[in-house]
């Protein structure tokens, strides 16, 4: 039954012309374009398109720097997306445990630097790593931040940074959210503050920090802004440091068809791990 | 009491470790160039804010008061558009029952997990096949859609707009349209103001798009600006300052406006987060 048919179409059809014109449009076209191979007929003969069938993905699959950038990602994220997250936790923790004055001023203090972008974050960073101009030259002085082994960690620091606040803020308010009264019978029960926290506070906010992983996970695999910016700053970033950072640097040799497998590629990655994470937290597994 | 203590002393450590970058970057915005490498970096020295800020607003013509103006355009414009035609669409799939209501619903969903990033490139091919890249609304109008926005939409209209108050407009005579403009979206507000948020820093954040939409620097935002002086630093020591303070003159306004929204994203983050 469909009444007022016109005004669902009023509604609707705004949103529905620009989502399928810049999202759906897009997407197909990148499959598209990804099974196609530009052919040239001697060295400097006209380019042409020609259908390639999945050529372009055996590339991709092949390509060494590629999986070698997925995985640094992969170990980026495995490291990273803990450790903020259990210091968000941590946080937003301490703040509820009525431990705590001056809460609103803490909580406004984390969530600043949410405010910076990525890429005015990157290059804050990049000064502050640096060995001769950051303020902490008793540490970059000693150990170089941005060498190859390091600058992975370094990237990391500036993604916690960033976001450490904003995840923070969201347990937190699923917290405030818990009525008080589940508290009084745990503490009926003699249960300590810690005991709380761990056995009462941490189950009842854990769809807040599944959203926080899930977010994490995905910001994780476009990783763009913080090693594009980290070019500038030191020389072991490659132009392949990052899927995201292989998919434009293949568009602009311009490879498009490649680049364009490429983007699926990782959009099939990104969903099936952004899935997988919803699913392992959310069903099970860690006890509940 | 020993608790408490130890509770401070954790916060207190954050603290300094969120702010002191922000505080740094504020005392560098305020030295002279020699001032910068020659005197303490968390400390004031020769106070010269007034002639970075001269410098960074004159340098080329303005250019940098240009990408403020776009960055302005880019976000709050595709946002406060976005957040309109969310709204409109959520509340439609919230409060009317029609036919294919779920497979939109369902399709705007795995739009959620589709990263923006993995548009670009495609976004970028279709534009340049139609002749209109580097120009501003190749950056504009894929910014203005938000799968998201829609998702939030749709459960903030459900949950907020009473079905009793819809029907009770309609027996009073009052059109479709003209009861979500004065009743439905004023029952929404708050959580429009979360899309809008959520959408700006969303588009504020897309690096990619405009790095490989935009070619003429008169279109650029400020963070893909900013990104360019950075790597001509080398080459050109003077861009260092303008780059420094560029960032601060960025970054304030939105800390500002950040803080002061901050409950909007309390709010909305708790109604997201307990679905």
């Amino acid at each position: 039954m469909t009444r007022h048919r016109s005004a669902v179409v009023f509604f609707i059809a705004p949103f529905g012309v620009l989502f399928t014109l810049f999202y759906l449009l897009p997407i197909g076209y990148a499959v598209v374009q990804s099974l196609f191979t530009v052919e040239r007929t001697g060295t400097f003969g006209p380019a042409r398109e020609v259908f390639g069938g999945l050529v372009q993905y055996q590339r991709v699959l092949s390509d060494g720097p590629f999986w070698a950038s997925v995985g640094r990602v992969l170990l980026f994220g495995a490291v990273q997306i803990p450790v903020m997250l259990v210091l968000a936790l941590f946080l937003a923790l301490l703040l509820d445990s009525g431990l705590v004055r001056g809460r609103r001023f803490f909580r406004l203090a984390f969530f600043v630097p949410y405010a910076v972008p990525g890429v005015i974050a990157a290059i804050m960073w990049g000064f502050l790593y640096s060995p001769t101009l950051s303020p902490f030259t008793p540490v970059t002085g000693a150990v170089d931040l941005l060498s190859a082994d390091l600058v992975l960690w370094a990237m990391a620091n500036v993604v916690t940074w960033v976001y450490a606040g904003y995840n923070m803020l969201i347990i937190y308010s699923a917290l405030l959210a818990i009525p008080p009264e589940i508290y009084e019978a745990a503490r009926i029960d003699g249960a300590g503050p810690a005991r709380i926290a761990w056995s009462v506070k941490i189950p009842l906010v854990r769809p807040a920090i599944v959203l926080t992983a899930v977010f994490s996970v995905i910001g994780t695999l476009q990783l763009l802004a913080e090693p594009q910016v980290f070019r500038s700053f030191s020389s072991a970033v490659s132009s392949t440091y990052t899927p995201n950072l292989t998919v434009y640097s293949t568009s602009s040799i311009p490879n498009f068809n490649l680049a364009a497998a490429f983007s699926v590629v990782l959009a099939l990655v990104t969903c099936v791990l952004s899935f997988s994470v919803l699913k392992a937290t959310s069903r099970g597994g860690m006890g509940r | 009491m020993r608790a408490r203590i130890a509770a401070m002393t954790v916060l207190g450590v954050c603290t300094v470790y969120f702010l002191t970058p922000i505080w740094w970057l504020f005392v560098s915005a305020t030295k002279t160039r020699a001032g910068f490498t020659s005197t303490s970096p968390l400390w004031f020295a020769d106070f010269a804010l007034i002639g970075n800020l001269r410098e960074v607003l004159t340098y080329r013509d303005g250019i940098f008061l240009r990408w403020l103006g776009n960055s302005v355009l880019y976000t709050a414009g595709a946002a406060l558009i976005g957040t309109l035609l969310a709204a409109m669409c959520g509340y439609a799939l919230a409060k009317y029952r029609f036919r294919g209501r779920e497979l939109i619903f369902n399709v705007v969903l795995g739009g959620v997990l589709v990263p923006a990033t993995a548009l670009a490139l495609p976004l970028f091919l279709i534009f340049s096949r139609a002749g209109a890249t580097n120009t501003f609304w190749s950056v504009f109008l894929p910014s203005v859609v938000s799968p998201f926005g829609v998702y939030l939409a749709r459960i903030y209209a459900a949950a907020s707009v009473p079905d009793d108050l819809i029907e009770a407009a309609r027996i009073d005579g009052a059109g479709e349209v003209r009861t979500f403009v004065t009743i439905a979206a004023r029952l929404m507000t708050p959580a429009l103001v979360t899309i809008f948020l959520f959408q700006f820093t969303a588009v504020w954040n897309n690096f990619l798009l405009p790095l490989i939409m935009l070619g003429d620097e008169r279109l650029f935002p400020v963070t893909l600006g900013l990104y360019t002086w950075n790597t001509q630093v080398n080459q050109v020591p003077q861009l260092r300052g303008l780059v420094l303070t560029g960032a601060l003159l960025s970054v304030v306004p939105l800390v500002i406006a950040f803080l002061l929204l901050q409950r909007f994203w309390r709010n909305g983050l708790g109604t997201g987060a307990v679905k």
